[in-house]
């Protein structure tokens, strides 16, 4: 009896909070939870040494492991209770133990999993029932060993992740993001994940490697077994499990009709980003893993005009040295070629603290010690990372931004340290780009409205039109109860962005927008009418903007502008947005 | 020739932890194959784990069979174990 044979289980269909569009429909695998349920999988007779040698494996390191803490035990607590380990010791090296469960994997074809877990339970049903109550609690003994080696079986099928051989949907409780930047990105079709909301590690990564994916789904975890069919909807927020032949056969469609429009939209690449009326766009592409700036090359962008470098502090144990931050840049700079990449400095807050920076619990994380106020701070850090940097610099066309500047002491701060490390960098005959660009964020009110104070002191400008909308409307959009009054339509928003573009071109400072405003059609004209010429972006929403460029005149785009400048209300310039793409474009809505 | 022998469980918390590693500590000692059988299960006597999944609890009445070289050294000193009550009370 496979699981998931379709009919026999019935379809269970979950709503959880959109992270990334699209479908995927495959089987299920299951990332490990605390409860370790696990599939009756039959395996094939020629995986069974294969199954026997974890077996083996995770029996020898979980004996070792017990061993330590017996060790450590008796130290600290006495022997007496380290007998406990040593029973833990015993049983878990017991030759019989092996017997049975080797015996089940050959004889039934189970997996490692399965036929531990098939013998844990035996052991412990026949303790159970045990009216003795000092017996009865041994159950919890057995449970410890279960766990323990479990956690070894299962912690093999884990790094197997890097290496699938057939196509899984994921399911997880939540996802690190070491794990998730360590997928094996051919074989994963999409995520459904328990935790986290639109703006979380997982929902940004499935975004960015163009995966479907559901988060918030509270319990998706318990539904599944794992190896049972899954449509992830990434576009409406719903995951369907053993889905029957009717659901099945819409979303195939779905996908059909997809994959129809990508292909018309991969046409476009080769094509340049020209208005009607023969004015070029540079269409840039926001990334964050340095492997990707390759992706995003191939897609069409003609640079890197946001690298977020967080991602480098979040997915390991310790923070970074300087050597895998240069090896981490070199690989972005490698693949962006000749082509600009701007890397933003770290730009981490209480809200996505990574361990390693210790740092106490802001209690209003947006507003507290975060960003570029962190690295200044902390000037060690910032040095090792601004070194790094520069050290790439010597590799291709690498600018500098900071994130989060609200005044002007903070930039010329952030400056000289770069100037300073870049006299260390001299003095240690380390090759670098002497003249690199540096520039800014403008992110907050504050430096939008003195963009003409900072436009002396930076190489260009660039909207983070997320952050700027979050702080002028006091918005926290990740906040379902307000989420619905965010909007970077909002004429306050609007009238800031123009504010920065007409001081950056009367100063000849080149703006750019990187925020994600930037990558929805809705806003493409608004934004050349603004007097954008550059956009940066995810690189899968460069086809479709591109596409809106090449279909509008500029002049057309100023009208525009005019028209919305007059609106006092977010919605009513929503509507007129959506009514102006309709006209060029009504696939877009 | 095999040797048996029944004996009750005397020890307050019956076949548990403490005793079943004196057991197989023992049992280590000799060649001879030991079987225990209790509350209608069987366990070799190398084995903790079959020997916990007896649940021996405190008055339960365990057949011990040895049967090998050294099954009459064997026999008895298991036997002398259960009697002294594993060292508990």
């Amino acid at each position: 009896m496979a699981a998931g044979a379709a009919g026999l289980w019935p379809m269970i269909q979950k709503k959880g909070t959109i992270a990334s569009p699209g479908v995927a429909i495959g089987p299920a695998l299951v990332l490990d939870t605390e409860e370790y349920r696990i599939p009756r999988r039959t395996i094939d007779a020629t995986r069974v040494p294969a199954q026997i040698h974890i077996l083996d494996d995770a029996l020898k390191a979980s004996r070792e492991e017990v061993r330590e803490l017996r060790l450590a035990t008796a130290r600290q607590l006495g022997d007496k209770i380290a007998t406990i380990f040593a029973l833990h010791e015993e049983i878990i090296a017991d030759k019989k133990l092996r017997d049975v469960v080797v015996g089940n994997i050959e004889n039934n074809r189970y997996t490692a999993a399965y036929a531990f877990g098939l013998q844990m339970n035996e052991l412990q049903r026949r303790f159970r029932n045990v009216a003795d109550p000092y017996l009865k609690e041994r159950v919890r003994d057995l449970f410890d060993i279960e766990k323990r080696v479990m956690r070894h079986i299962l912690g093999r099928a884990r790094e197997d992740i890097t290496r699938l051989t057939e196509p899984v949907v994921v399911v997880a409780h939540d996802i690190t993001p070491s794990q998730a930047v360590s997928f094996d990105q051919e074989h994963v079709l999409g995520f459904a994940i328990n935790v986290g909301g639109s703006t979380s590690h997982t929902a940004i990564l499935a975004r960015m490697l163009g995966k479907p994916a559901v988060v918030a789904l509270n319990d998706i975890t318990s539904d599944v077994a794992g190896g049972e069919p899954v449509i992830i909807d990434g576009t409406h927020g719903i995951v369907v499990v053993n889905p029957d032949p009717e659901t099945i056969e819409r979303y195939q469609a779905q996908q059909a009709k997809d994959r129809a429009s990508e292909i018309e939209l991969r046409e476009l690449r080769e094509l340049p980003a020209v208005t009607q009326d023969g004015h070029t766009i540079t269409l840039l592409a926001n990334i964050e893993l340095s492997n990707e700036a390759r992706s995003a090359m191939d897609s069409g962008a003609e640079g890197i005009g946001l690298y977020r470098t967080e991602f480098l502090f979040l997915s390991g144990e310790r923070a970074p040295n300087e050597e895998d931050q240069y090896e981490a840049f070199r690989t972005a700079v490698r693949h962006t070629g000749t082509k600009p990449i701007t890397i933003r400095t770290m730009d981490l807050g209480a809200d996505k603290m990574m361990s390693a920076m210790g740092a106490h619990h802001d209690h209003n994380p947006v507003l507290g010690l975060r960003s570029l106020r962190y690295c200044l701070k902390n000037l060690g850090m910032f040095r090792t990372h601004l070194r790094a940097i520069l050290r790439a610099s010597a590799h291709g066309d690498v600018r500098i931004m900071f994130p989060m500047v609200t005044n002007l002491m903070e930039l010329r701060q952030a400056k000289s340290t770069v100037f300073d490390v870049m006299e260390d960098l001299e003095e240690d005959e380390i090759a670098f780009r002497r003249d690199l660009p540096i520039g800014m964020m403008v992110e907050t009110p504050a430096a939008a409205m003195l963009a003409s104070i900072f436009v002396k002191e930076v190489a260009f400008f660039s909207l983070g039109t997320n952050d700027l909308t979050q702080y002028t409307l006091a918005v926290d959009r990740a906040n379902e109860r307000v989420s619905d009054l965010y909007a970077p339509h909002n004429p306050a928003v609007i009238r800031l962005i123009r504010q920065v573009i007409r001081t950056g071109r009367r100063a000849d400072v080149t703006v750019n927008l990187c925020g994600e405003m930037a990558g929805a059609p809705i806003y493409t004209m608004l934004l050349l009418g603004l007097g954008l010429r550059q956009l940066s972006m995810a690189p899968k929403d460069i086809p479709e903007v591109k596409k809106i460029i090449r279909l509008v005149t500029l002049r057309k785009c100023e009208t525009v502008v005019q028209k919305v400048l007059r609106f006092d209300d977010d919605r009513q310039i929503l509507n007129y947005l959506r009514d102006r793409l309709r006209d060029i474009d009504p696939d877009a809505i | 020739m095999a040797v048996e022998r029944e004996i009750v469980i005397r020890n307050k918390e019956g076949l548990h932890f403490r005793p079943i590693m004196r057991f197989v500590d023992l049992a280590s000692k000799f060649d001879c194959r030991i079987q225990v059988f209790c509350n209608e299960h069987e366990a070799d006597g190398h084995s903790p784990m079959e020997l916990l999944m007896l649940v021996g609890t405190q008055g339960s009445t365990v057949r011990l069979v040895t049967d090998g070289k050294d099954e009459q050294e064997a026999i008895v000193g298991l036997c002398r174990l259960f009697e002294s009550g594993f060292g508990e009370t």
